[in-house]
């Protein structure tokens, strides 16, 4: 059975500037934050982005790298409004599919199930209709005859989710009280890379944990990264906590201070760096 | 036992908004919405369900009951077992929401959280509206971007419907023939012009304006010795 384990630039290498791009976690919990840090150390720009929103998409805006941002919010959830996603936005710097997140998720189920899309009662009447004026509605073949929307499917060309545990073949387990949508985002993915606290024997998987917690299946996951802390500084459940002291830090350090104190070098620099500073 | 505050008033007035709801999920968004659906679910809506603020949900004494990740709390609203009570930076006289931004949507002039799950929140279960701080900004003639659909924008959703909208100075309700926003109660110590003064569009008011009922001695140990003994509910609305 292939071993899939790679380091975290690996990962990033096999992505390139102008890709489809879905980032798992939810808000600051659970982010894949190491392989977001790698991407920044490429050069890899002009990237449409897909995330329930959080410091990925603060970063990666900051970093002027995302063309287009599909999604239904940012947040830091201590800190509800996310700095680096406000400024880039007020300053008009990349193009939005601003959509709500029940449609999100539907557009994720569309593309995990090879659907062109998925009918969805979210969208109309409310502007979302009108900031995205390529949206269709489909009409009921029914009795009903209600109109939902067609929420297009949410085809990845690679997703990037982090969760607790992994074995070497790509079969990855969540710990924390909630999956978020990351098994989806690596079905409706061409490529998934994914990123773990630590790597461990299949048999350990369900050793201290039942089976409902074996989130990711193998067969859609394309390399297995063992990143200690790769979700810092947002919450891995039951492993560590938010850093709150230190997404306060991110959240209010100018960009370019903060990317130069500890974006600079490679990962083991960033939490050296991180614990310096805390 | 001192004055009720209008934090307290406040608490009663979401706490209404659950009333009669039976075995549904009360959505509280905010701290005085928190403890108001605590208050319903331990005196006069012992069914309703209640989550920890993420993926569980739990009985009043914090007993884990169920589970409840954001993915099947997305089934759960589009069920319609639900009754959310949002907030919203700007609301208008039909009821549309908007927590996305301000200004012109191409370029804000000012950034907020985004439409989150504004639009299937109000096309599939009950939405309710929790405002702490009633002022000309927030109730607009128009909101800049409608993320919670409104009356006038829903005429055809069968299951639009906004029981509520509950500030710091009043409970305001949409029974018009035109579901356009009415004044329903006063808290007291507020006037009408008051709530005129702090409202940019013409609400409603009808001839006898009630006054929010007060919290029963039994209510209001609840909140002051159970529910919120830290008080708390003061950092959102000042006694």
């Amino acid at each position: 059975m292939s071993d899939k384990t790679m380091t975290a630039d690996e990962a990033v290498s096999r992505l390139e500037s102008g890709m489809t791009l879905g980032i798992g976690g939810w808000g600051s919990r659970r982010k894949p934050m190491a392989l977001v840090r790698a991407l920044l150390r490429t050069e890899i720009a002009d990237l449409t982005v897909v995330s329930y929103g959080g410091p990925d998409v603060g970063m990666l805006a900051a970093a002027g790298r995302i063309r287009k941002l599909i999604a239904a919010f940012a947040t830091l959830d201590s800190i509800p409004l996310e700095p680096h996603f406000r400024a880039a936005r007020e300053r008009g710097a990349f193009e939005l599919m601003e959509i709500d997140e029940a449609m999100f998720m539907w557009g994720l189920h569309a593309a995990a199930n090879r659907l062109p899309f998925m009918p969805v009662r979210a969208g109309i009447g409310s502007d979302v209709m009108r900031v995205n004026p390529e949206l269709r509605t489909i009409t009921s073949p029914y009795a009903d005859g209600e109109t939902f929307v067609a929420m297009p499917a949410l085809r990845l060309d690679a997703a990037l989710v982090h969760v607790n545990r992994a074995d070497r073949q790509g079969n990855g387990q969540y710990l924390g009280p909630d999956p978020y949508f990351d098994d989806l985002f690596c079905e409706a993915a061409d490529t998934a890379y994914v990123s773990c606290e630590r790597i461990v024997d299949t048999a350990d998987l369900t050793k201290e944990a039942p089976p409902p917690s074996l989130l990711l299946k193998r067969h859609v996951v394309t390399g297995v990264i063992e990143a200690p802390g790769g979700a810092h500084f947002t919450s891995c459940a039951p492993d560590y906590a938010r850093d709150e002291a230190f997404q306060k830090t991110y959240a209010t350090t100018p960009w370019p201070e903060f990317a130069a104190r500890f974006l600079s070098g490679d990962e083991q620099a960033y939490q050296s760096a991180v614990k310096e500073a805390t | 036992m001192t004055a009720v505050s209008r934090a307290e008033y406040c608490v009663i007035a979401c706490a209404e908004a659950w009333r009669d709801a039976g075995e549904i999920l009360a959505s509280p968004m905010g701290l005085i919405p928190s403890i108001g659906a605590r208050l319903a679910r331990h005196t006069f809506s012992p069914d309703l369900l209640l989550t920890d603020g993420e993926a569980l949900l739990v009985t009043p004494d914090g007993t884990v009951e169920g589970w409840l990740p954001y993915r099947q709390h997305l089934a759960l609203v589009t069920g319609g077992r639900r009754h959310v009570m949002m907030g919203a930076s700007q609301i208008d006289r039909y009821g549309n929401q908007n927590i996305s931004c301000i200004g012109d949507w191409t370029k804000p002039k000012r950034q907020l959280l985004g439409v989150r799950g504004a639009p299937v929140n109000t096309l599939n279960n009950p939405t309710s509206y929790w405002i702490p701080k009633h002022s000309r900004r927030v109730f607009v003639e128009k909101v800049d971007m409608v993320c919670g659909v409104g009356y006038d924008h829903a005429p055809d959703a069968r299951h639009h419907h906004i029981p509520r909208v509950v500030s710091d100075l009043g409970v305001f309700d949409f029974a018009t023939a035109d579901h356009s926003m009415r004044l329903a109660s006063l808290h007291p110590g507020v006037t009408v012009e008051q709530v005129k003064e702090a409202t940019a569009f013409a609400v409603t008011i009808p001839n006898e304006v009630p006054y929010t009922r007060a919290p029963t001695p039994a209510e209001l140990h609840l909140i002051r010795e159970v529910l919120d003994p830290h008080n708390t509910r003061t950092r959102e609305v000042e006694a």
